[in-house]
Order: structure tokens, then sequence, then C-alpha cells
């Protein structure tokens, strides 16, 4: 078949490619910084003792997680606007990603804040704690050190998923990726260095936060 | 009467809708089945493989599983077809999603025979039953009770997965949608049935997987 394989226009624009990176991996962190505040929200919300909210929150857990997420970024950037609603690509991916997550890490944070003894919360309600302090001393702390692990593998998952800003034309890794492809028509290497890329930084990220899981295990 | 125009053009549009639909689903039914036959190979390959197979289904699942679908689905219409490979872009889709559904439920069937106790199998060792009598009557039946509810969300993951087809021109239900938009201009409006749509499938299979869960369940 005689193909050889070329390398070069690869790296002629590699440095795109780590731009496309960094802009990836910092799509991933704002959206998943605010996601985790939803989560958290939500999650509160599916606990919640009120009627209204618990259904509230289910309603949103199960509409996002049961649509595509390539619907949801394209809805968001392309259908919003006829609400009156425009968004640049990167706030509009942004947005997307970050009510995407929410929906997964509210999944999440419930499962931890299941696991809480309730004997805790009597605890802290004993030494005179109110419900807020509670909350934001005894049962989140607790809570994020329990769910690291689900924590992580939703993160990552949700990295590669900003894969999919490259529908919408926002220039992180898949799309520089995609461009090279058409300049130069090295299609085998592109891909290879893209997708080693993409395994590099997910190993890194595992690694990383399974660090952060051992030093913030609970001592038993 | 927006409401009536979206009707009267939704009528108008059934059979590609339609067409779209089957598109879609039989995207997700063959890749789900490839992927677990595929699956069921790589997870007893993870379990029981010696050495250097381990190794090589390890390697394969974890670049799999780092790699972003999108970018296998890319990787795999142009790669192929770089290579001599000439796959239309169905199949080259069809391929992608399957390989990715393989490293799911190779983890999947992987984690579940790993968590069965050690015991039942020095149990079957001790009445006289060879391997494959004792993977098919005391391993087996087992991890299936963990397997299924775990392969029904990656059956919906699949559906979701499914979407990433429309760019590279498989003409499922998201690109039929939107040719669709492209022509009337009624962006919200479609976008909004076609996560519609997905949601209906995907929450289907949820409500199925539930069911599942509760069938095979340990009874207590």
């Amino acid at each position: 078949m005689g193909y050889t394989l070329n390398f070069s226009a690869v790296w002629r624009s590699f440095d795109q490619l780590l731009w496309g990176l960094g802009l990836s991996l910092g799509l991933a962190f704002v959206a998943i910084a605010i996601g985790c505040v939803i989560g958290l929200v939500t999650a509160f919300g599916l606990l919640s003792k009120q009627a209204f909210l618990r259904r509230l929150a289910q309603v949103y857990v199960t509409i996002i997680r049961n649509t595509p997420i390539l619907v949801l970024v394209l809805f968001t950037f392309f259908a919003m606007p006829q609400m009156g609603i425009r968004l640049g690509k990167i706030e509009s991916f942004v947005a997307t990603l970050s009510i995407y997550s929410g929906a997964y890490l509210a999944e999440v944070f419930r499962g931890g804040l299941l696991a809480v003894p309730n004997g805790l919360k009597e605890a802290g309600l004993a030494i005179g704690l109110t419900q807020a302090q509670i909350r934001s001393s005894i049962v989140i702390p607790l809570m994020l050190r329990n769910v690291l692990p689900s924590l992580s593998s939703t993160m990552i998952s949700l990295f590669k998923d900003t894969s999919l800003a490259a529908a919408i034309a926002v220039p992180e890794l898949t799309f520089e990726a995609r461009k090279i492809n058409v300049e130069s028509f090295r299609v085998i290497e592109t891909w290879m260095v893209t997708s080693m890329l993409y395994v590099a930084t997910c190993s890194v990220l595992a690694a990383l936060l399974r660090r952060l899981e051992k030093r913030m295990s609970i001592p038993r | 009467m927006e409401l009536v125009a979206f009707l009267e053009t939704l009528w108008l549009a059934r059979i590609p809708i339609l067409k779209g639909i089957g598109v879609t689903v039989s995207i997700s039914l063959l890749a789900i089945l490839v992927g677990t036959v595929l699956g069921i190979g790589v997870g007893l390959a993870l379990t029981y493989g010696k050495g250097p197979v381990r190794w090589l289904v390890r390697g394969y699942t974890d670049f799999i599983r780092g790699t972003p679908v999108l970018v296998l689905v890319l990787a795999s219409y142009y790669v192929l077809g770089t290579v001599g490979i000439d796959l239309g872009p169905f199949q080259a889709g069809v391929l992608a999603l399957a390989v990715f559904c393989s490293s799911h439920v190779g983890e999947i069937v992987r984690g579940a025979l790993q968590s069965i106790p050690k015991g039942q199998t020095e149990a079957a060792k001790a009445i006289g039953l060879t391997f494959p009598q004792t993977f098919a009557y005391v391993l087996g039946p087992q991890a299936l009770r963990q397997v299924l509810p775990a392969w029904v969300n990656t059956a919906a993951e699949m559906v979701k997965a499914s979407t990433l087809l429309s760019i590279i021109g498989v003409a499922e239900l998201l690109l039929r949608t939107q040719e669709l938009i492209s022509r009337t201009f009624m962006s919200l409006e479609f976008y909004l049935f076609a996560g519609f749509l997905y949601f209906v499938i995907n929450y289907g299979i949820e409500r199925f997987g539930k069911y599942v869960e509760r069938k095979t369940s340990i009874p207590s």
C-alpha cells in the first residue's frame, strides 16, 4: 500500500493543537466549576422535603441526562437566538456544558449526601449549629470527600465532551485537528497525535485526581 | 399561528424525520450489538487474560476511554479511508461507536466478574467443576445480574452518541433535523422537537433499565 507516515505537517502546527488543548481544558474547567455549583444546589433540591423543589430538580436532571449533548449544544447556539438569547460561541458552549454537567454532578452529589450519616448532622444540632452551618461545615465537606472517585470520572468524561465544541466552531483541540487535516491531508498523523493528546491529558487528570483522592480519603 | 405553521411543516417533513429515526435506531442497535460481543471478549481478557494479552487489551480500553467519541468517529471515517479501507460514513460511524461501546461493556463485565467473591470459584473447584462449567453455572449467572442494568445504561449512551454521526454526514435524526432547519429556519421548534424525540427514546430505555435493575437485584 506504501503509505509513509510523515508527521512534519502536524509538528509544524503543533502549537495550534496545544492552544486547542489549552482551550479544551479551560472550557472544561470553567464549565465544571459552574456545574459543581448547579449540581450541589440541584442535589439539595433532589433531597428537599418540599415536593415542588424535588420535582423541579428531578425534571431538570431527567431532561438533561436523556438528551444528547450535541443537541443541547446546537440548541443553545442556534435556537436560543430565536428567543432573544444571543451568546457567542464560547459563552454558549460553556453555558451548555455547565448545565449539562450540573445534571450529572447532581446525581453524584446526591449519592454522597445520602451517605453522610445522620448522627453527624444530629451532633451538629446538639452543639448548637444552625442548618446552614451544618450544611457548610459538616455535610458538604464530608460529602465531597466521599464522592471524589465518582466525581473524578465524571470530570474526565466532561473534559472529553469539550470536543463537541468543534461542532459550533470553537477552536478547541478537535476543531484544530480538523483544520490541520483539511490543510495538510495528513489524516492518519493528525488523528494519531490528537487522540494521543486526549489520552495523555485524560491520564494526567486521572493521576492527579487519584492523588487528591488518596490525600482526601477519610482515614478508617 | 406559529404552531399551525410548525405542525404543517412537520407533517410535510414526516418522511425524512421517520427515516432519520430509523437510521438512528439502526446505528444504535448495530453499535450495541457489535460492541457487546466485542466487549464481552474484552471483559474476559481483562479478567482472565495472561500477561501480554491483558496488557494489550488494557491498552486498548484505556486508549478508547481516553479519547472523545467525536474524535473516534472522525478518525474512523477519515483514517480508514486513507489506509484504503473504504467505508461509507454509516459503516465508519457504526464501527467507531461499536469500538467505544466495547470498551465500556468490557469494563462493566470485568467489574462484575471481579466483584464475585473468590470463594465461589474455589467452591466450584472443590466440587470438581471444570473452568467452562464454573463460568457457565457459577460466575456467569452472578455476573449477569450486575451487568444487565449497567448494560442498559450503555445502550442509552449509544443512542446519544449516535448524534455525533451527523457530523460525518450520516442522515440520522439530528442531520435530518438540521436539513429541515436550514430549509425552514424554524431552528427553535425543530431542535426542541428533535430533543424531545431523543428524550422519549432515552427515557424509555432508562425506565427499562430501572425495571431490569429491580428484576435482577438479589431478593432480600
